[in-house]
């Protein structure tokens, strides 16, 4: 196959990133005879024969396994209504957040998630036929209490994820600070105090913003390190 | 408030245009992606004394629900000019012009947008003319290209746009407000560049088969210098900052 | 149908209600301002040629343009003599998910309403003086408002755009012979009198938060706005939105509007006024 991108080139839509006879069109791509071209903005990446494109901008589409973090918008007599900010509205469904049957005539959702609270849930199906339906009943899953909600471009969570957890794992430790992270773009801090608190956000914005620039582990890893607490203020607690 | 009325004569003479332009000459183009904090995309468009600004919002969830499609998103595009964008005060009210370019546009739109990876979703379009001054449709399919992408939607290829007028029995090329309507004729196109596939393509007035096909081929090759400035100003945001941490070495595209 | 779009966007969590609540008992908001701190404005005017006036007004992330436009009209009956003018503002679906495609509707009118009572009962714009023929023609004024993103304080963003505008419009001259009404070549600034400023206030956990943000106006009981004109006196004022306001609340939302009135004419609107004599001058 011949590629026509450099590494890390940024590409647009329409561009032709390669040519082949073997070659699959992956994520951010489309196929034109024996050609991939790209659907997005974005960085055009090859692994094996796949040719993708990590795109630059775009909404949340859920994906089934993946973890986010949603809104209580509407509570119905048998379920709940979930913005996951995502094209489609999610469903959280009684047996899905209890793990038991559900009497509606006994009891009211309104206490288990009312409208306003949020909730980490994990995506346990979507298809084009049906909306997303969603599950709490995981370990480390269900409504969240206190801190504060960030929200960040879709497109940019796996830089603030890092290789394996290596970038958040980081600032997780320098901070103190707990740390929940959708996948759709909402992220969940709560620390001892908010100046830990808004070292994240910070290091979260300028993530935010650098994702597509190489170098930036380490300029998070000194912004993180110059203010943050050392090991032995956070062993204290 | 209304514009000086020229002959025929003094719109092309000796080669120049009211506005010292040539024939085949585009007017200055300025490109901005990204403008709006609340759009998922948008994208602002100086041409000529055009002063353009669309965003996009979407794939989203469409309401009332019964307007969805089952496989696909539809494409929803609104064009409409300020009160004050044109020379006598225009009714806040949208007019029939209005209505019908903001037909034409989601027409120029559309076949670029793989709309059936969003079934029962709405891709919704924006534009709203701040300053008009003739090709208002061109520009603004160009800048909503822009805002499309900036949106994260994904698209088989960009849109560029671009009018052909006759002013003087000559062709011109990116006509303004007053070749416009004093001109013969006005043919505005829309083309996705890497296969010149024509997504919009409208006329009025007078003009010969070999000046129709003439202006088709001025207008296809005014898109594809127009769209040379679309992939820049994409790029230029992510660029600038690389380069504030990289050092520029990146070449453009 | 946008029942349910409003009903996603404007519902917020509670960790952010709570957290902008906790935050302010601090002294401090969610963007790191004081409670009585406004965001910066930067105010851009001229920029739509085709307008006898316009500003672009940015507060914040805020955004609004006004343009405004004038025509020979008649005057209203019962003010035979004075020039008329009239607001109208638009939240067009650009600005926001919320916003829908159509006619003005409630909140779309009050800000018109508010933004146009500060500018008339001000007594902004000496209104006689754009008298052409007294009971037959006079100038007529447009203000048209137009959101173009909307992360809060659309009533002060507005209002500055709206002053800003008629602060450096330019009208024609004309020439009265008898009934005939020529349109002159040269233009003439507008008459100003007054500059009304509008301070714009959301009450959040019994606070009162200047200048808020659109986060900040989905946490609120409900809003309160003050136009101040140069000497300090009350020109308009609107509580807007369901919930209540204390008297503590008023007395001091009037100290804070009449001191922040004062910054903004001085750093925004005096150099603007300056200007204009220069030009008148020179």
């Amino acid at each position: 196959m011949t590629i026509y991108f450099r590494k890390r080139q940024i590409v647009l839509p329409g561009e032709v990133l390669a040519e082949g006879n073997r070659i699959k069109p992956g994520e951010g791509t489309f196929k034109e005879a024996n050609k991939i071209l790209s659907a997005v903005v974005g960085l055009a990446e090859v692994k094996g024969d796949t040719v993708f494109v990590v795109p630059l901008e775009g909404v949340y589409i859920p994906r089934p396994g993946d973890v986010v973090i949603g809104k209580i918008v509407n509570v119905k007599l048998t379920s709940w209504d979930v913005d996951i900010l995502a094209p489609y509205l999610a469903t959280l469904n009684p047996v899905n957040a209890l793990g038991k049957q559900f009497d509606p005539i006994k009891n009211d959702l309104r206490r288990i998630y009312d409208v306003g609270d949020i909730i980490v849930a994990k995506i346990l199906a979507f298809d084009r036929t049906q909306p997303p339906i969603l599950t709490t009943k995981e370990r480390g899953l269900g409504k969240l209490q206190g801190g504060r909600l960030v929200r960040m471009m879709p497109t940019r969570i796996p830089r603030l994820i890092g290789r394996r957890g290596s970038m958040i794992n980081m600032i997780k430790k320098r901070t103190g600070c707990q740390i929940v992270i959708g996948q759709n773009g909402l992220i969940w801090i709560s620390g001892k105090n908010i100046e830990d608190e808004e070292l994240v956000v910070r290091a979260i914005r300028q993530i935010e913003r650098e994702a597509h620039t190489s170098g930036l582990t380490d300029r998070i890893r000194a912004l993180i390190y110059r203010n943050g607490k050392k090991e032995e203020d956070l062993n204290e607690h | 408030m209304s514009i000086k009325n020229y002959s025929q004569e003094e719109l092309f003479k000796d080669g120049v245009r009211i506005d010292g332009r040539g024939a085949n000459e585009l007017r200055p183009i300025k490109l901005e992606v990204g403008v709006l904090s609340r759009a998922d995309g948008s994208a602002y468009i100086e041409q000529g004394n055009n002063k353009i600004l669309v965003a996009v919002y979407g794939p989203r969830e469409l309401h009332p629900k019964h307007l969805a499609r089952p496989d696909a998103a539809i494409l929803q595009c609104v064009y409409r000019m300020a009160t004050f964008s044109v020379d006598e005060r225009k009714s806040p009210a949208p007019s029939r012009r209005e209505l019908e370019l903001s037909k034409v546009i989601r027409g120029a739109l559309a076949p670029a947008i793989f709309l059936k990876n969003f079934p029962r979703s709405t891709i919704d379009v924006y534009i709203q003319v701040l300053q008009a001054d003739g090709g208002t449709r061109c520009a603004s399919i160009t800048a909503a290209s822009l805002a499309l992408a900036d949106a994260g939607v994904p698209m088989r290829d960009l849109v560029a746009a671009c009018a052909v007028g006759k002013v003087n029995g000559t062709l011109v090329l990116d006509p303004n407000d007053v070749e416009d309507k004093l001109g013969e004729a006005d043919m505005p196109l829309a083309l996705m560049p890497r296969k010149k596939l024509i997504t919009l393509l409208q006329m009025d007035g007078r003009m010969s088969k070999e000046e129709f096909l003439e202006a088709c081929r001025m207008a296809i090759n005014g898109c594809m210098e127009i769209y040379k400035l679309q992939r820049q100003a994409l790029i230029k945001r992510y660029m600038v900052i690389r380069e504030e941490y990289e050092g520029g070495e990146e070449e453009d595209a | 149908m946008k029942e349910e779009r409003r009903r996603m966007h404007d519902v917020l969590s509670e960790i952010e209600r709570r957290f902008i609540v906790s935050l302010a008992s601090k002294e401090r908001r969610v963007d790191g301002r004081m409670l009585k701190e406004m965001r910066p404005v930067t105010i851009e005017t001229g920029l739509i040629k085709k307008a006898e006036g316009s500003a672009k007004v940015s507060l914040g992330e805020t955004k609004v343009i006004a343009g405004v436009k004038a025509e020979l009209g008649s005057p209203f009956p019962d003010e035979p003599n004075k020039g008329v003018i009239t607001c109208n503002a638009e939240l067009i679906p650009l600005a926001s998910p919320v916003f829908e495609v159509g006619p003005p509707q409630e909140d779309a009118i009050e800000l018109a309403r508010v933004v146009d009572r500060g500018i008339r009962e001000s007594e902004m714009i000496n209104l006689e003086k754009l008298c052409v023929i007294p009971g037959e023609k006079v100038w007529v004024l447009f203000v048209d408002l137009y959101i173009l993103d909307d992360n809060g304080n659309l009533f002060d963003a507005s209002s500055y755009a709206a002053v800003a505008a008629l602060l450096t419009t330019k009208i024609p001259e004309v020439e009265v012979n008898g009934d005939n009404v020529v349109i002159q070549d040269e233009r003439m600034l507008l008459p100003i009198d007054e500059v009304p400023v509008s301070i714009t206030f959301s009450r959040v956990g019994g606070r009162l938060f200047l200048d808020p943000t659109i986060d900040e106006e989905k946490a609120m009981d409900c809003r309160f706005t003050i136009v101040t004109d140069k000497e300090d006196n009350v020109v308009a004022v609107q509580k807007s939105g369901d919930g209540i306001l204390s008297e503590r609340d008023i007395s001091e939302a009037l100290e804070v509007a009449i001191e922040k009135g004062r910054e903004i004419r001085e750093k925004h609107f005096y150099p603007i006024l300056k200007s204009r004599e220069a030009e008148a001058h020179g």
